[in-house]
């Protein structure tokens, strides 16, 4: 018996990416390798302000005084930054006069990736998503920017903000995550190419979803992007974020900082699903994911909310977190992460509590098939100052398989007496019993596992935008396919 | 012949339990077994089913005329075969609708059919939950998850009622349940009993049988039938108890 269910797990989780095909596009590269003149070379690119390549390069001095750091439970075979390319953009055609200047074959990868960049398409009665498609260190089409402009909303590539909201990207810019933060933070800070820029305006609610589309084509290519949203005073938006990447024999590098500030009654909701390339099923080649994703609660009342799917990227690493700042902010972490084969993760959050009654909640199911680590590492901080708050966290595991591990480091710090910290923790495995109970239904071995997965993932995946919430069940399933045992 | 059990011999990590049980049911057919405690009635009904934990030693069990050691456990569900579960488990975060669309619509895709529109299996699930007397929003919530002894067993019969199988085996579906629990699960049975169906009662008590008359009623011990006659056989079984079985057999 089990050996018949592991070769289910086998034959299934071997299931193909679908996302893994390249785009043949004319692209134009930096110069392999690191050095200030790459740095240099970006900023001229991007034709930026003084005040960039001053923060480029100040970033830059600071990494190099850096190590890459090993506390997570993450086994990484060394990067060599020589041998990567660090801007990479898809060389424009001639200027096309008609209502897209993107071109035509780039269209076709959004398409074919289930993007759609045409306005046009939406479909009736349904509000719409307006979307950045970013590809490699390029950001090649936003849209809706001008509907969107109509209440305030300024949604644009964070090189187009560099130019025309210079102002703005000098106030926020680095103010949640400063380039001092971490190693890959240093690293982005200095040679981010491109990204999301978002800003709603005082008391507006964002009339439809904002979504970024990641896409990294070119070959030996990292990809450092950067997104900036800010919510003033009673302003809303929902933010959803996804990603794919060809399948290579290569690991490639994503070292991207998301930055959330949120004002007194705003609210934030990012969402991501992410599909990055895993690796194949002997753990070659896929994505290092390497984030940081921050938001500070800045305003009293403020919400930030972070729902991640994780199913991609051969390493994981990152932790959306919350500076909970104004008094009655609130703070949540809703997280499914997926580890197949020979995937690592290491991922939670950190709430830091510093303003008065202020909550958090921590919702983090993770599940491991296959030979792959799963971690979950959080953080809850209460200060001193933070009286009466409360954090509520609980972290699932669920084993598939008896080659993977499933990892917990939950810490937590609490200096004040009034405030209650509540974590619970459960590690189980998809039962026997629960699958002949499907089976004996008619429901096939690969459909239950689905279905249990799901089921067991279900208090996240509600969390996310329908737009988002389909498409994470399917992959889901796909990921995890028949893998029990 | 819808079901032919010949000679079966089966058990578990090498322990026998089963030790050549012979039973044949046809349609329109309503067979109890009856029997003490840990002589093989469950297990019997886990290897019709198909459950891969139990080794089959020994003999055949030809459904519609088929040998069932071919088919999967899925398989033999699509093909009409249903296990109302003594002890049905928990499939935390899977609403019952959800989980009987699945089901329903795997079953619909073996016999070649498309999947029932959305409207159509809502309001196939309500027929079948007035048939079992059930409160509209039990079928929201997880399969089994918290669940009353009632209510899990109610939905077992439910269930059966979504799925219409030709050979439906119910596994002491009446332990743990109350007289009116009871009298609504063998109410559903009675509804869906035609004459191209059967039922096989496995049932430790002869109380179920004042609601569920059966045609037939064995006495599995030891891992064998040792003995088999109509519904008065039910009565003396509990008038008499088991211990006259046993010594009998010794």
């Amino acid at each position: 018996m089990e050996s018949e269910a592991n070769n289910i797990l086998e034959e299934v989780t071997q299931g193909d990416y679908k996302y893994g095909f390249v785009t043949d596009i004319e692209t134009e590269y930096a110069p392999v390798g690191l050095s200030e003149d790459t740095i240099r070379y970006i900023s001229t690119k991007k034709n930026e302000p003084g005040f960039m390549l001053e923060f480029r390069l100040k970033a830059y001095r600071h990494w190099l005084t850096m190590v890459q750091p090993k506390w997570a439970h993450l086994n990484i075979d060394p990067i060599n930054f020589q041998e990567i390319i660090f801007y990479a953009a898809p060389k424009k055609k001639k200027e096309l006069t008609s209502i897209d200047e993107v071109d035509p074959e780039l269209l076709a990868t959004f398409n074919k990736l289930g993007i759609s960049l045409d306005e046009q398409k939406k479909l009736a009665g349904v509000a719409g998503v307006a979307v950045d498609a970013v590809i490699d260190s390029v950001s090649v089409k936003t849209t809706f920017s001008e509907t969107l402009s109509k209440h305030g909303i300024i949604f644009c590539s964070f090189s187009e903000a560099v130019q025309n909201h210079p102002e703005l990207v000098k106030q926020y810019m680095g103010s949640v995550v400063p380039y001092t933060d971490n190693y890959f933070a240093a690293l982005n800070s200095a040679v981010f190419s491109d990204g999301s820029f978002c800003f709603i305006p005082k008391g507006v609610r964002c009339p439809m979803e904002l979504s970024t589309y990641f896409r990294i084509n070119a070959a030996n290519t990292g990809q450092f992007e950067r997104t900036l949203i800010v919510a003033e005073e009673g302003a809303y938006v929902s933010y959803m974020e996804g990603c794919t990447a060809p399948q290579r024999d290569e690991n490639q590098l994503h070292a991207a900082i998301v930055e959330i500030i949120a004002m007194k009654d705003a609210e934030v909701k990012y969402s991501t699903v992410q599909n990055w390339y895993p690796g194949d099923k002997n753990g070659l080649g896929g994505i290092y994911n390497f984030v940081t994703k921050r938001g500070i609660c800045k305003g009293n009342n403020s919400k930030i909310s972070w729902t991640q799917v994780e199913t991609g990227s051969s390493i994981t690493w990152k932790y959306p977190s919350c500076i909970l700042l104004g008094d009655h902010s609130v703070g949540e972490f809703y997280s499914v992460a997926v580890t197949n084969n020979y995937q690592q993760a290491d991922t939670g959050t950190k709430m830091m509590h510093l303003g008065k009654n202020t909550r958090s909640t921590i919702i983090s199911k993770g599940i491991s098939a296959g030979k792959s680590n799963n971690s979950y590492r959080g953080l809850v901080r209460i200060s001193k100052n933070a009286i009466n708050s409360r954090n509520y966290s609980q972290c699932d595991s669920l084993l598939l398989g008896a080659k993977c591990g499933a990892h917990t480091w939950p810490y937590i710090q609490v200096d004040n007496k009034s405030s209650i910290v509540e974590h619970e923790a459960t590690t189980s495995k998809i039962s026997e019993d629960q699958l002949f109970y499907c089976q004996q239904r008619g429901i096939s071995a690969e459909s239950a596992i689905g279905l249990i997965v799901n089921g067991y993932a279900k208090e996240v995946l509600k969390q996310l935008p329908m737009e988002f919430a389909m498409e994470a069940q399917k992959l889901l399933s796909i990921s995890l396919e028949g893998s029990v045992g | 012949m819808l079901l032919q059990i010949k000679n079966l011999h089966a058990g578990i990590h090498g322990k026998e339990i089963l030790r050549g049980v012979n039973l044949d049911v046809d349609k329109g057919e309503i067979h109890a077994i009856m029997g003490p405690n840990g002589t093989g009635k469950s297990t019997l009904a886990s290897v019709i089913a198909g459950r891969e934990v139990f080794d089959v030693t020994a003999g055949e069990i030809l459904y519609k005329g088929k040998d069932l050691k071919k088919l999967s456990i899925e398989d033999r569900a699509r093909e009409g075969i249903f296990l109302g579960f003594q002890y049905p488990v928990e499939i935390p975060g899977v609403s019952i609708t959800n989980f009987m669309r699945t089901a329903v619509n795997e079953v619909r895709k073996f016999k070649g059919l498309d999947p029932l529109p959305g409207g159509e299996f809502l309001r196939l699930m309500e027929e079948k939950k007035r048939l079992v007397e059930i409160t509209s929003n039990l079928t929201n919530r997880s399969v089994n998850e918290g669940f009353s002894g009632g209510e899990k067993k109610k939905n077992e019969i439910f269930q059966m009622a979504m799925l219409e199988p030709m050979l439906a085996i119910l596994d002491e579906t009446d332990s743990g349940l109350d007289i009116d629990a009871l009298r609504i699960v063998a109410n559903g049975v009675n509804k869906l009993r035609r004459p191209d169906n059967a039922f096989v009662v496995i049932t430790h008590y002869q109380r179920l049988l004042d609601y569920i008359v059966p045609d037939f009623v064995h006495v599995l011990f030891e891992g064998r039938i040792v003995k088999s006659g109509g519904k008065e056989l039910a009565l003396e079984l509990e008038e008499k108890g088991y211990d006259w079985i046993k010594k009998e057999q010794k």
